[in-house]
């Protein structure tokens, strides 16, 4: 893993939650940054992808690494 | 031992720690100190009820002294950074405040202006002058469209559905129900962050058509013309809007360069311990953990930082982890409410809204000070 990239361990996060964690990352972090996101809930696989495309961001991949979802995002604008 | 902050954390903390090494503290061989920047304690979920012009702002406040164990020394004043190598806390007006242990209960603060146009084109229920502001617009309000939007991150995670519930029960109170359209905004997927909550919820907004519109993050307000855009690109006109506002870390944790790019402090989940020191410990809003920040969670987890830190003033390990658990109530009208409880494993489970817990509520607003007191 690139030393760049940032981790957001939103693991056993009811609320605010793994998007939630995502966005605030997002919005304090300069344009180029790389998130990896973790997460324990199966739809975060889902709803961050989602998230993602609605706000013009990019999809770098998105995995399972056994019970943790890991899905990579960089902040494009 | 130094605390970092006068609020419910901090304060807690003081008095559990005074209350058990009551006699260290009148012998002189410890020291607790709160460094707070006001003398009067604000007791913060009354804004919501002063919006709506429930209490006055007398009601949400206490001189914090009157709060603190008679042993515990306050020191009222802005502190301008912590430095860790000389394991003191520097005040602007130039003094220094030495620890041997370090509370940083600095909490969050508002951060509005993080919107474009959101000061002067929105109100917001988070200090008192807003929810004085926002009190007077609800009072002049004829009907028309009330937006109610949500930053990110925020505290009090169940005050855009109380605002918006207790909002619905009050125009169809003063007849403006049919005047008037309310439409909820919020930036993920659902209503709520909690899948439990939100799933409880989406009926109760159907039901009571309020409109709703997910993966909305406001990035600008146009206030001249009334609209509010989000950053995924929505447009929506208003005639009142109401902001949940993005807030950020307090500026005491930026000059220390103990934060990240928001100003969270980097903390351990469980420990409480801020990562990389075992003399500092973070609870409540200054935290960088992804939990809900609210007055609850401070709570619990300064009764976790206190346990430790008397168990380490005693010769102990300090090793009393702190389980992610928060308590929420949830106001659902100007009636009745319910509560969530939830930790780092365990998800809510709400349940019926009665009449009966929002009476609890509202007797709790009144025993709310026993909190800070340490005794409740």
């Amino acid at each position: 893993m690139a030393d760049s990239v940032k981790i957001v361990d939103g693991r056993n996060s009811f609320c605010p939650g793994p998007l939630m964690e995502l966005i605030k990352g997002i919005r304090q972090e300069p344009v180029g940054t790389v998130f990896e996101v973790w997460s324990s809930d199966a739809g975060s696989a889902k709803d961050i992808p989602e998230w993602v495309r609605r706000a013009g961001h990019e999809l770098i991949s998105n995995t399972q690494d056994g019970d943790v979802f890991k899905i990579q995002v960089k902040k494009l604008k | 031992m130094v605390i970092l902050g006068g609020g419910v954390g901090g304060t807690i903390v003081a008095n559990q720690v005074a209350r058990q090494m009551s006699d260290d503290l009148k012998k002189g061989t410890l020291g607790v100190t709160v460094i707070t920047d006001s003398e009067q304690h604000v007791y913060q979920p009354m804004f919501l009820y002063l919006a709506f012009d429930q209490v006055v702002p007398s009601e949400a406040k206490k001189p914090e002294r009157g709060l603190l164990h008679r042993y515990v020394k306050m020191v009222v004043g802005a502190a301008d950074h912590v430095d860790q190598d000389q394991k003191t806390v520097v005040m602007t007006d130039g003094t220094s405040v030495p620890y041997d242990y370090l509370v940083i209960a600095t909490g969050s603060r508002p951060a509005p202006e993080q919107v474009a146009g959101l000061p002067e084109g929105g109100h917001l229920f988070y200090t008192e002058e807003g929810a004085l502001r926002l009190r007077q617009a609800l009072h002049d309000f004829e009907g028309g469209r009330v937006v109610i939007t949500v930053g990110v991150p925020h505290k009090c995670p169940v005050a855009p559905l109380e605002f918006t519930l207790m909002l619905k029960a009050w125009l169809e109170a003063k007849g403006l129900g049919q005047k008037t359209e309310i439409v909820y905004t919020y930036p993920i997927g659902r209503i709520h962050s909690l899948e439990p909550v939100a799933q409880w919820a989406a009926p109760v907004f159907d039901d009571q058509k309020i409109e709703s519109h997910i993966f909305f993050n406001p990035e600008q307000v146009d206030p001249e013309h009334k609209t509010i855009t989000s950053l995924e690109g929505e447009t929506l006109d208003y005639d009142l809007l109401v902001a949940v506002p993005p807030h950020t870390g307090q500026d005491v944790i930026g000059r220390s360069k103990l934060g990240d790019a928001g100003q969270w402090v980097p903390t351990d989940r469980a420990s409480l311990r801020m990562k990389g020191s075992d003399d500092i410990f973070v609870l409540g809003d200054a935290t960088d953990l992804p939990i809900s920040k609210a007055g609850s969670t401070a709570h619990f987890e300064a009764d976790v930082v206190a346990a430790n830190l008397v168990s380490l003033l005693n010769g102990g390990l300090g090793s009393v982890r702190y389980d992610g658990k928060v308590f929420c109530f949830i106001e659902t009208g100007l009636t009745k409410a319910t509560y969530i409880t939830f930790d780092y494993l365990n998800p809510p489970k709400p349940s019926e809204p009665t009449e009966m817990i929002h009476m609890f509520k509202m007797a709790y607003n009144r025993l709310y000070w026993l909190t800070p007191a340490g005794l409740l």
